[in-house]
């Protein structure tokens, strides 16, 4: 099932990768034996002409231990699957590293408005670089985003990244990742935002520190500074 | 029993959604203590006394149940008419204040403080109406001399909508100035 | 209206299969169209095809007979009930037709987009679809109060609380559920449509208004009713399970008391559809926790469920087949929802199709699949006949077979990134590779859909050809079965006296037969 996923290209995918797996057995499993064991019933017990029911009113404890006993069980493995994905959440939501460098992401119906910082790897300043849905970032960086809405919702979704946060009008929203891997990946928008919501893509490009630089150096003819 | 029991979960029901209102304006008040300067716009002195007018119209209602209860209809339709002419009062300051505030420039779109008042307000209102109506049929019902059960449902909706006030006033009127710097 | 839902579906899943090719029996779908026919199909099969049918229709009809009343409570309000259901159904077909079309901004209504007309195009549609809304809440809070009057004050002699059947159980607690969750959503509802109508801006950020408070009371909202939904059917299937396979439901007493639990749960989970929406991240572990621990009461009464059939005699009739179907799919929803629970696992998962798959696993077994289940095994009390058996077992196997071909392959889909409401998914490379999983998946939905017609047709034929049955045909023992097959006007020929709960099959000290009516001395 796991293998349905595309390739993982940030240093926090694989957290998110390990919860679905841990989930996924621990469901399929409980799911396999309950499946079964309802078929067997349904087989095992068919109406025959020798047989007759048995009255189990399931009101004592023996018996209701029967489906007590798992439902604990279940319980255990839950607490575990908390267990489990907790430290991962926190690791890419609430726990923000330093940055190597920051981006400005804002989502207008339908286009992505992506501010990189120029040479002197700051916001704000006169070389700044504004492009329409082309995130380009250096690889093994950490980066930091401010995710920023002009009308409605969108939000940010970077399948490779395991990377997605919906931007909110009125707010900024910061996060973080790091790409492991050059190259160019899909970014697009996954909440509804109008009729064009279908066709809210981007491209994210991961470029090593030459490549970056010799980018930065070519867009130059695009420095914007703070347009609007 | 099956009115009174209908009446309460009827009420249930409305609890949600004036407490849902009332949440919402209260995370949002808190967010902006801006809107104490804006309260000292609304009329408190008409609020304060149209609170009076709807604990007493409560007051009649409440003689007007028992006598029912007593059997004496007579007195029992007087008392639910004064309850009514009450309700019409408390609707015409209510009326007064918002063309006050509207003449003044104060209106929904004026800002977050005053969408939630006429919203509050008018929903509160249209619950009035809406009593005054329940109430309108049980007094021709009454001055024709039919014993009716369902004055009490209507009693304990209008008592509802006196508790619904009472939370309203304070939340929107005295709550002004205090709270802004 | 399930067919009006059922073709949208239809148009918008051929769109996704073979895009900007004309559907055949409607034309081109644009971008506009199918975000409006996705927000419809959404609306339609949750508020006007799974609760009036889950609620209004199995409940009016069920509920007095089964506690063995004359008629509900108040009988012209659930007249006023159901004109105004009516009309709200005309308010919402009406939006297909005005200027504009209908509403397009996803049956969660979030603002901004549905707080402006300006960013969806939609200004009429959008007003009448919160008016119609607003309608179908105030007839459904009508019913419930109903409900929950009739069971507290009309039961019939000895019928004590836990003499109840579970289906009676199953809808007061919904009921219940519905009337504290919704009221917030409807103050919330007022403000979108000032905001609409007057421009108050409760929800832009522009006046200090703020667009996460609508999700967080349409959640508050969503959530529980999700089990408003579910408890009904869940009932009906409890009604059917002892009867076929002859046995007591297995600790009839755990359901009710995990279900009670499983309600007051379902009223701290909300945010769980939020973990990525810019609420604070700290809020998401709490409501991850809960959310997840939803699973041990729905485990205990699935699990009670099955252990009705041990040591059964079961008889695979069509409407046990449906409800065996019911709980098998169910499990598959019920799972699945552990994966959209997680706050980790959702960061991926969260609008993608496998939540669109998830919660089909979960609805469909519950608004459809369960109502067949419920409508043969009741048909005989509503009509005095019989379906046919075996149209009835093709119509469970088409279904079965159907359902699963449209919505296995969305699983796999959404793991592989497809977000959810694109019209084109051609227009991602990602996804070009993956395009066979909606061809699959678009004739699934038409084999599927094409399966009911044996059910329409055995249901209409059978009004008048169906085999005449007697009042107690599947040997039952809840109260409904004392009445007349079609009950008359005040159902009971004399008013029933309970002596017993209503599942006592296969009781030892009974002789000769298996079964002794809860009205029985």
């Amino acid at each position: 099932m796991t293998s349905w996923l595309p390739e993982d290209i940030s240093t926090y995918g694989h957290g998110i990768d390990h919860t679905i797996r841990v989930i996924y057995y621990i469901v399929g499993a409980w799911f396999v034996l309950t499946e079964a064991v309802l078929f067997y019933f349904i087989i095992r017990y068919r109406k025959r002409k020798t047989t007759t029911a048995t009255y189990q009113p399931g009101t004592t404890f023996k018996a209701l231990a029967w489906i007590l006993l798992p439902a604990a069980l279940i319980l255990v493995f839950d607490l575990g699957i908390d267990l489990v994905q907790g430290p991962v959440w926190n690791e890419i939501k609430i726990y923000l590293p330093t940055a190597d460098q920051t981006v400005r992401i804002k989502g207008r119906q339908f286009v992505w408005e992506i501010t990189h910082p120029g040479a002197d790897g700051k916001l704000e300043t006169p070389d700044d670089i504004q492009i329409l849905n082309q995130l380009v970032v250096p690889v093994h960086k950490k980066i930091q985003f401010e995710l920023q809405s002009e009308d409605v919702l969108h939000s940010l979704w970077i399948p490779n990244l395991r990377l997605k946060q919906d931007a909110v009008p009125g707010r900024t929203i910061k996060g973080w990742f790091e790409a492991t891997k050059e190259g160019i990946y899909p970014l697009a928008c996954a909440e509804l935002c109008g009729s064009g919501h279908g066709t809210m893509k981007g491209q994210l490009q991961v470029l090593n520190e030459t490549d970056y630089q010799n980018w930065l150096k070519e867009n130059r003819s695009l420095e914007v500074g703070r347009v609007e | 029993m099956k009115h009174r029991l209908g009446i309460w979960f009827f009420l249930g029901s409305e609890i949600a959604v004036f407490g849902g209102l009332i949440a919402c304006y209260l995370l949002y008040r808190f967010r902006h203590p801006e809107w104490g300067l804006q309260a000292v716009h609304t009329l408190t002195g008409i609020g304060a006394i149209n609170t009076v007018v709807l604990l007493t119209s409560s007051l009649t209602m409440i003689l007007a149940h028992w006598f029912v209860e007593e059997d004496n209809f007579k007195s029992a339709a007087n008392y639910l008419g004064m309850t009514i002419l009450l309700g019409i009062v408390f609707l015409l300051f209510k009326s007064y204040e918002y063309h006050h505030e509207i003449n003044q420039g104060l209106v929904p779109t004026k800002s977050l403080f005053w969408g939630f008042y006429y919203l509050m307000t008018g929903l509160h209102a249209l619950h009035v109406i809406g009593g005054l109506v329940a109430n309108g049929i049980i007094w021709t019902g009454l001055r024709k001399g039919f014993s009716t059960h369902r004055i009490e449902s209507v009693g304990i909706y209008w008592h509802f909508v006196d508790v619904v006030w009472i939370f309203l006033f304070p939340l929107l009127y005295i709550a002004s100035s205090g709270g802004a710097q | 209206m399930a067919i009006i839902g059922g073709y949208l579906a239809y148009l918008f899943r051929y769109q996704l299969a073979f895009p900007n090719e004309p559907v055949p029996g409607y034309g081109l779908v644009g971008p506009d169209q199918y975000n409006s026919f996705v927000t419809m199909h959404g609306t339609i099969m949750v508020f006007w095809v799974a609760m009036p049918i889950l609620l209004s229709g199995f409940g009016n009809f069920l509920l007095p007979l089964m506690i063995g009343a004359g008629d509900m409570a108040f009988p012209r309000l659930n007249m006023t009930s159901y004109w105004v259901f009516f009309l709200s159904t005309v308010v919402l077909l009406l939006s297909f037709f005005v200027p504009g079309g209908s509403f397009s901004g996803g049956w969660t209504i979030y603002p901004p987009l549905s707080a402006s007309p300006g960013y969806t195009g939609v200004i009429w549609g959008g007003h009448l679809w919160i008016l119609a809304v607003a309608l179908e809440f105030t007839s459904m809070l009508m019913g419930g109060i109903n409900f929950l009057t009739t069971t507290v004050a009309m039961r019939a002699k000895g019928m004590g609380l836990f003499r109840l059947p579970i289906f009676v159980w199953m809808i007061n607690i919904a009921s219940i559920l519905f009337m504290f969750s919704v009221g917030p959503l409807i103050a919330g509802a007022f403000m979108l449509l000032a905001d609409r109508l007057f421009d108050v801006g409760f929800y832009l950020p522009a006046s200090g208004g703020d667009p996460l408070l609508f999700q967080h009371l349409f959640w508050f909202f969503g959530h529980p009713e999700v089990y408003v939904l579910l408890l009904p059917a869940l009932g009906i299937i409890a009604e059917i399970f002892p009867v076929f396979s002859r046995k007591p439901l297995f600790g009839y007493r755990t359901i009710i008391y995990s279900t009670l639990v499983a309600g007051l749960l379902s009223f701290i989970v909300w945010a769980h559809h939020q973990f990525i929406s810019g609420i604070d991240p700290r809020l998401a572990a709490p409501f991850s926790v809960t959310t997840i621990l939803i699973s041990v009461p729905f485990a205990i009464t699935l699990f009670a469920f099955i252990a009705t059939l041990w040591r059964g005699s079961i008889r695979l009739t069509t409407s046990m087949l449906f409800a065996l179907g019911m709980l098998a799919e169910f499990l598959v929803g019920g799972v699945t929802g552990i994966f959209n629970g997680s706050t980790a696992a959702d960061i991926y998962i969260h609008d993608t199709l496998f939540v669109v798959a998830h919660f089909h696993y979960t609805l469909f077994p519950v608004t459809f699949i369960a109502t067949f289940a419920g409508i043969y095994y009741w048909y005989p009390k509503m009509f005095g006949r019989f379906m046919n058996e075996t149209w009835g077992k093709v119509h469970f196997w088409i279904t079965i077979i159907g359902f699963n071909a449209v919505f296995l392959p969305m699983f796999a889909f959404g793991l592989a990134g497809h977000q959810r409401r694109i019209f084109d998914p051609t227009l991602f490379d990602y996804l070009q590779p993956y395009q066979y999983l909606h061809v699959i998946a678009t004739v699934g939905l038409i084999v599927m859909l094409a399966g009911q017609i044996p059910f329409i047709i055995n249901f209409f034929a059978s009004l008048s050809r169906g085999k005449v049955v007697d009042r107690n045909p599947w040997l039952a023992n809840t109260l409904e079965w004392l009445a007349p097959s079609p009950p008359g006007h005040g159902n009971f020929d004399q008013e029933p006296v309970v002596q017993r709960g209503p599942y006592e099959y296969s009781h030892p000290l009974l002789k000769e037969r298996d079964w002794i009516s809860q009205g029985e001395l």
